[in-house]
């Protein structure tokens, strides 16, 4: 028994998928893909491709990109993976401004809102941070050293973010925990004031957001997960406001015997305006909106949007203009000759006036020649215009990238008597005999 | 050794206090490894009928986080002996501080049940004593905040923790400046940290640990001295005897917790 351990051990580890990931600019300038170890832009405002600037030399990413995002702003950019390197890059020319050396694998990058530091953090649950002031740009400084702030005791970061008000830091991470710690004015001597944890999910949490609160003072949260809810809390005093259960409501929670597979939360988009929330959920072809409620506290389900049969979004990202981008797909999952696999779709209309009189739009999805840019986005950033054939590989991709997520973050559990088996089997013990 | 018709062996004839031989376990016990235990969701999940029986009368309608938040039973455990072993400064602060409720957190699953026994006879052969002590299985340098709150406790003890000389390991050692933001969070301010072991190269590593950290500061020769706690650490810790026994050195360092100071 303990060789098909050691069996199954192995092909998890060619089961390392990484799903495809998407972000927007905020004021929809450029939209970032990160496929494998590729990374993609598209500059809206300019009509063209982008060719990325790196004078560090050799490849961009050697290894599956596993967070990219834009600043606040939008004037920065930054990129963090599997080959332990997070690079910071303008958006003015796409010049890669510094590139950062991590000692582990980084799973989450965020940037401050003054844009003055990186933060990112590695898979034994350790958040960096990196300064970035003083430099226009004008003199990229290679292997800047990042100093370690916080940390959650050797558990996998899965979400990092900075408060809307900048006054926190946000991780999250396997152990079912949320991390809510002050950013402290000089973060270099660590940050260690924490404001509260918030505590409530039953599996890894996976994603964070923050709902637009125009009329209520900051400190709303919300959160995805492996146990399918979203969850809204009050980060101040890390009390749980209300869970939905998303995964329950869109009839995904499936049962076969006795094991309950619930399909994890993948990411969650809020936009700048309005109480509408999207949620991409493993197993969900297309997205579900929320409606967030914030005066009376309550997550409803507003609308899925169904996409076919070969669409589950991987990651989402959203602009000003009221569209919603998703991707989905993954990199090489039938090995390394195989290329990455992606499918870009937009949403279009959603209410971006913060009057609610005013009327109500419908999200509708565009068809790939209306998208922003037309089809030479799309070429861009899916790296081709899939065949038909491609588009139902897809269905595998997003498959293997359920089942890597599952290995990766959900806790083995084995049985008493396997685990009685390999307390046997331990090396002291065979010495002795 | 002899058989003979009680229902239990592993109890002495004579205390009734459980055997220490039948709970033997190895010294050492991996904290990074994937646990096999239940862990509370939050704080409120943490049930405390099941372990002061005798403050919290299980009334079953009742579940504790709807007790706790509505006032009924307000009392919180204050003192947590992290690491516990096999419970010997637990016993003896119960009827120090009978009005306190503490808890043992034991990663080791024989040496909690042997804290566990040891409670129920104690319990058993002084009634009304030792009701305020009880032990829980759990990783605490991962679950510290499933089972409290912010500021809840007042003293936190780790008394002879594993000192994991290799470098490698350091971040297996209970103390490090990372896991102390955890410790700060869960103690109020003024609540007191207290750490010995008879090992130099860990004793000066969680004093710096400890004075590097921007929420906690040294305790003074005079507070230390007309603290009695602080003679316990060594007397009624298993660890703390055994060294004693052999005429070995402990190097302790007892801290306080501070609140932020805003000038930075």
């Amino acid at each position: 028994m303990a060789e098909t351990a050691i069996e199954e051990g192995e092909t998890n580890k060619e089961m390392e998928v990484a799903p495809a990931l998407i972000a927007v600019h905020p004021l929809e300038k450029s939209v970032a893909v990160a496929a494998g170890a590729e990374l993609r832009v598209f500059d809206l405002e300019g009509d063209s491709p982008v060719s990325l600037l790196d004078d560090s030399g050799g490849p961009l990413h050697a290894d599956s990109i596993r967070a990219i995002r834009f600043g606040a702003k939008g004037r920065l950019f930054a990129s963090a993976g599997d080959d332990k390197l997070v690079k910071i890059w303008t958006t003015d020319s796409w010049r890669c401004l510094h590139t950062v050396c991590s000692e582990k694998r980084v799973s989450a990058v965020a940037i401050s809102n003054d844009g003055l530091f990186v933060c990112f953090a590695d898979k034994f649950g350790v958040v960096w941070v990196v300064s970035l002031d003083g430099e226009e740009g004008n003199q990229p400084l290679v292997n800047k050293k990042a100093a370690p702030i916080l940390a959650h005791y050797c558990s996998i970061i899965t979400s990092l973010e900075f408060s809307p008000d900048g006054r926190f830091i946000i991780s999250a991470d396997r152990d079912f925990k949320i991390r809510v710690t002050i950013f402290p004015k000089k973060p270099f001597k660590g940050a260690h004031e924490i404001q509260s944890f918030c505590l409530g999910h039953t599996e890894f949490v996976s994603c964070l957001a923050f709902p637009c609160t125009p009329d209520y003072s900051q400190g709303f949260l919300l959160s995805g997960g492996g146990d399918s809810t979203v969850r809204l809390w009050d980060m101040t005093s890390g009390s749980l406001l209300h869970t939905c259960e998303v995964g329950v409501q869109a009839e995904l929670v499936e049962s076969n015997g006795d094991e309950v597979c619930h399909p994890a939360v993948t990411a969650i988009c809020t936009f700048p305006v309005g109480s509408l929330i999207a949620v991409a959920i493993q197993s969900l072809h297309g997205v579900m909106l929320l409606n967030c409620d914030l005066s009376s506290r309550i997550l409803s389900v507003a609308k899925v949007v169904s996409m076919g049969d070969i669409f589950i979004a991987t990651s989402l990202g959203v602009s000003s203009a009221g569209r919603l981008w998703m991707i989905t797909g993954a990199s090489n999952i039938l090995g390394p000759n195989f290329t990455s696999l992606a499918r870009v779709k937009v949403l279009a209309g959603f209410q971006m006036s913060s009057n609610p009189e005013s009327s109500e739009n419908e999200p509708v999805m565009l068809e790939d020649t209306d998208i922003p840019g037309g089809e030479k986005v799309l070429e861009k950033l899916q790296g081709s215009l899939l065949s038909a054939k491609e588009e139902k590989a897809l269905a595998a991709a997003t498959e293997a990238v359920k089942m890597a997520m599952r290995n990766l973050l959900i806790k083995k559990q084995y049985s008493e008597d396997r685990r009685e088996l390999r307390k046997k089997s331990r090396n002291d013990r065979k010495l002795k005999q | 050794m002899s058989q003979n018709n009680r229902p239990d062996p592993k109890m002495n004839k004579s205390t009734h206090l459980p055997r220490k031989r039948f709970y033997r376990a190895r010294a050492h016990s991996n904290p990074l490894s994937d646990s096999h235990f239940p862990v509370p969701i939050t704080p409120s999940h943490v049930d405390y009928s099941l372990h002061y029986p005798h403050f919290f009368p299980s009334n079953d309608v009742i579940s504790t986080h709807q007790a706790t938040s509505s006032g009924v039973h307000s009392k919180k455990i204050q003192f947590a002996d992290i690491g516990c072993g096999f419970g010997g400064l637990l016993v003896n602060l119960a009827t120090l501080f009978p009005e306190t409720l503490m808890i043992g957190m034991e990663l080791r699953d024989k040496v909690t049940e042997y804290v566990r026994e040891r409670i129920l006879a104690l319990r058993k052969a002084n009634l009304g004593q030792y009701q305020n002590i009880s032990v829980v299985r759990t990783n605490s340098m991962k679950y510290i905040p499933n089972f409290f709150e912010k500021g809840q406790l007042s003293k936190m003890f780790f008394l002879f923790p594993d000192p994991h000389f290799k470098e490698k390991n350091h971040r297996r050692r209970v103390i490090s400046p990372h896991l102390l933001d955890e410790y700060a969070y869960t103690l109020e301010v003024g609540g007191i940290i207290y750490t010995i072991t008879d090992v130099e190269e860990l004793g000066e590593w969680m004093k710096a640990c400890l004075e590097g950290h921007p929420l906690f500061e040294a305790i003074t020769e005079e507070e230390l001295k007309a603290d009695p706690i602080v003679s316990l650490l060594i007397s009624a810790t298993e660890e703390g005897q055994k060294v004693a026994r052999n005429g070995g050195q402990t190097f302790q360092a007892v801290y306080r917790r501070i609140a932020v100071s805003e000038e930075e």
